[in-house]
């Protein structure tokens, strides 16, 4: 195959997870380094468990946290992910409630967060948190603007991740899209050009019998 | 994603550009005649994630209702005995309280406890809150869901009309959401001022006002206090700032209002 099919083929199976989740992980490492903060995380929102997993972490809990789900509605990132808007909170250890909760569902309580949804479209795909930033430097409405910009970013970057799995589980699946995506993912695999040849053969009976 | 260019979501650090304003209104229209001798409560609604109420710095809440799913998919206005189930509609309830601490606040909880924002729910709050007749309703979130937005500008109108002034936190980020773009509504964004009664008006809608939102202390869970930055702390600033002028002046419509934020802002020429 060449490089332009090779790509072609990619696009229909939506590309690499591998790749998309190495773009988060590397969001949230500057997000963490830029705020010098404790640690930093991209949670994906599962709609239909109205659930927050984490995607990708950064810092305090990055071996063991990524997979862990927790309720969507409750908590500062759920917060952040139903009103769409960013949202800091200092001086958490003044919320017992709040300490007790996040201690029993990841083992690390911040005293601070800053929790960004992740917007694309009309979607809301998640949000991306920055814990424990340094609490000697101010932040305003400029580090706001610089979070907002790198949530932009983690939304592509989800949205990416995404496609890149349903495309995965269309190869398991029925249907046209399925077969597709199959066919695709053997051309990707096959070293001869006897399938493209077929496929070709294919598209011109397909064209001709639509004119 | 929205192509058009989008305004800055808050005010950079720095002096506001001033606003201009007709002589004779800015003489007329100043902040002593606008804000002073109440002439009666002023009930103020906080659509959002509930109100605790007896929070030493919220005090009593007039009126608690929560929006609930029935086993049917039906959305239900219910009594609302849980309070609030994470803070921030405590935190604006704060806020409001801490500037019209005669008002009559009432909550109508349309997140949190397994509401995750869903837009039907949230069109049912508000709707309530504007039948509910309540004069100044605080509304600290949005919707980016567009097929929410014809029957939320629709409501935003309703309320336009009957004299209910909707306060909304504009969006932070580069994306169209809604109700705060609506031009019945005033929208607020945050400028960095740790002052709650410095108010600029943006001279480049659709933002249309800016308030105290970064690091401000706040009512939270438990009796305590935070410190939150954010457009949705903003917003209840000018819902009680609305109060106030709704409560020496009950007669003024929701425009008018609107218009004695902008001729009494601080940015506004002739503001002391």
């Amino acid at each position: 195959m060449s490089d332009e099919q090779r790509a072609a083929a990619a696009g229909v199976l939506g590309g690499d997870e591998e790749t998309y989740r190495g773009l988060l992980q590397s969001i949230v490492d500057v997000a963490r380094a830029i705020f010098d903060a404790e640690a930093s995380s991209v949670f994906l929102y599962d709609e239909d468990a109205d659930e927050l997993v984490f995607e990708a972490v950064s810092g305090q809990g990055g071996d063991t946290l990524v997979g862990t789900r927790f309720p969507s509605s409750t908590g500062i990132a759920g917060f952040a992910l139903v009103t769409r808007q960013p949202l800091v909170v200092d001086d958490l250890s003044n919320d017992p409630r709040f300490s007790r909760d996040r201690a029993a569902s990841t083992g690390y309580v911040p005293n601070s967060i800053v929790a960004s949804p992740l917007l694309h479209d009309e979607r809301a795909l998640g949000v991306l948190s920055v814990l424990d930033r340094n609490a000697e430097r101010p932040f305003g409405v400029a580090e706001l603007e610089l979070l907002s910009r790198f949530s932009t970013q983690a939304a592509i970057g989800l949205d990416l991740l995404l496609r890149a799995r349903r495309a995965r589980s269309a190869l398991a699946g029925e249907g046209s899209a399925a077969l597709v995506a199959r066919v695709a993912s053997l051309l990707d695999q096959d070293e001869g050009d006897e399938g493209v040849r077929l496929l070709e053969a294919l598209e011109r009976v397909l064209a001709s019998r639509r004119t | 994603m929205s192509a058009r260019p989008v305004p800055a979501w808050s005010l950079p650090p720095g002096d506001a550009p001033a606003v201009e304003a007709p002589g004779p209104w800015r003489d007329a229209v100043t902040r002593e005649w606008a804000i002073g001798a109440s002439r009666g409560a002023v009930d103020v609604c906080i659509v959002d994630s509930g109100i605790e109420s007896g929070h030493p710095l919220v005090g009593p809440v007039a009126s608690a209702r929560a929006v609930a799913r029935g086993e049917d998919g039906s959305v239900q206005i219910v009594e609302d005995d849980l309070g609030d189930v994470v803070g921030h509609g405590t935190a604006c309830a704060g806020i409001v309280r801490s500037l019209a601490p005669d008002c009559r606040l009432h909550s109508v909880r349309v997140l949190g406890a397994g509401n995750s924002g869903a837009g039907d729910l949230i069109l049912a709050g508000l709707r309530h809150a504007i039948d509910a007749g309540h004069r100044v309703i605080n509304l600290s979130l949005s919707t980016t869901k567009r097929r929410f937005a014809e029957e939320l500008h629709e409501l935003a109108d309703d309320a336009y009309f009957k004299g209910t002034v909707i306060v909304a936190s504009a969006h932070n980020l580069p994306v169209d959401s809604y109700p705060w773009r609506f031009s019945s509504v005033i929208s607020v964004g945050s400028h960095e001022r740790p002052d709650p009664l410095t108010w600029y008006a943006n001279p480049d809608p659709p933002v249309e006002l800016f308030a105290h939102g970064v690091d401000v202390e706040v009512a939270w869970l438990g009796g305590g206090t935070l410190r939150c930055t954010g457009n949705s702390f903003a917003a209840p600033h000018v819902a009680g700032i609305s109060a106030l002028v709704l409560a020496k002046h009950p007669e003024l419509t929701p425009y008018q209002v609107k218009t004695v934020l902008r001729l009494t802002a601080t940015n506004t020429e002739g503001t002391p």
